[in-house]
């Protein structure tokens, strides 16, 4: 009972700042609405006793990406109005006709009652409880290598980061000579 | 009435169609960079969802892994935005068609 007002309201709190990232003219209102739907989703997962996932979802996705955006939008101003003329005709209406008919199609499941989930477990077996140990775990014995493969990638993305902040900086300054 | 792991499943696929809609829709740069990591999110909780389902931690393994190239692809995406907006000074993707053939 406890879980289904939980769920419901996070759901709901989620939804509303999914809605507010696709609708707001003003991109930091945008970015306000992705921080929400991080954050519920962060309650989602402590729901399903990942508190690990949540503590690094609310630290890296709430903390870390979403300071990034907010000084990326403030660096290259929000107060520019939007282009809403469409380039290509017919395109705000095919996707928004698309979304219908993959919301309708999933309503039609969940109120057809057929979208139930079937478990590989064995009925009445608990739920893993994703505590940091037992993350960890898994983690360093079997995803040894992809561990290491994504350590490569952050180091990788981070260099190139740089790379692309220098660049730019220093490209003026070659055509003056 | 229990929530059922197809609630969550249920939940993530709306999210999944708002940031596809939104990336179909908006014609700014960092808008639809936000809307890619609201699709990343929602396949994040189908991950933890079915890894409970299943009474499987790797669920949540795999969340780790999303996350970090989720974050990745934010810190590249984020530097080529604002390499561009220097040279250009705009943010829509519909002005900048320079790599169109």
């Amino acid at each position: 009972m406890v879980e289904l007002v939980i769920f419901v309201l996070m759901g709901a709190v989620a939804l509303a700042g999914a809605f507010t990232v696709i609708t707001a003219r003003n991109a930091v209102h945008a970015a306000m609405g992705l921080l929400a739907t991080l954050f519920s989703m962060g309650v989602l997962y402590v729901l399903q006793l990942a508190h690990f996932v949540a503590a690094v979802q609310v630290i890296v996705y709430a903390g870390a990406v979403m300071t990034l955006f907010l000084f990326v939008i403030m660096l290259i101003g929000v107060d520019k109005e939007e282009d809403t003329r469409e380039q290509i005709p017919w395109q705000r209406q095919l996707s928004l006709g698309l979304a219908v008919i993959v919301a309708v199609t999933a309503g039609a499941l969940v109120v057809g009652g057929r979208f139930v989930w079937t478990p590989g477990a064995p009925a009445g077996a608990p739920p893993p409880n994703g505590t940091i140990q037992a993350v960890a775990q898994p983690l360093f014995e079997d995803w040894v290598l992809p561990v290491e493969v994504t350590a490569l990638l952050l180091t990788i993305a981070a260099a190139g980061a740089i790379a692309l902040a220098f660049r730019t900086q220093r490209a003026p300054r070659e055509e003056q000579q | 009435m229990t929530v059922t792991p197809g609630w969550y499943m249920t939940l993530a696929a709306v999210l999944f169609l708002a940031g596809l809609v939104g990336i179909l829709i908006r014609r700014n740069a960092l808008v639809m960079f936000m809307c890619i990591e609201l699709m990343l999110n929602a396949v994040n909780l189908t991950f933890v969802a079915a890894g409970r389902a299943y009474g499987d931690l790797n669920g949540q393994v795999a969340v780790f892994f999303v996350l970090v190239v989720a974050a990745a692809e934010v810190v590249v995406g984020l530097a080529i935005i604002v390499a561009i907006f220097r040279r250009r000074a705009t943010a829509s993707v519909d002005e900048i068609s320079e790599l169109a053939g």
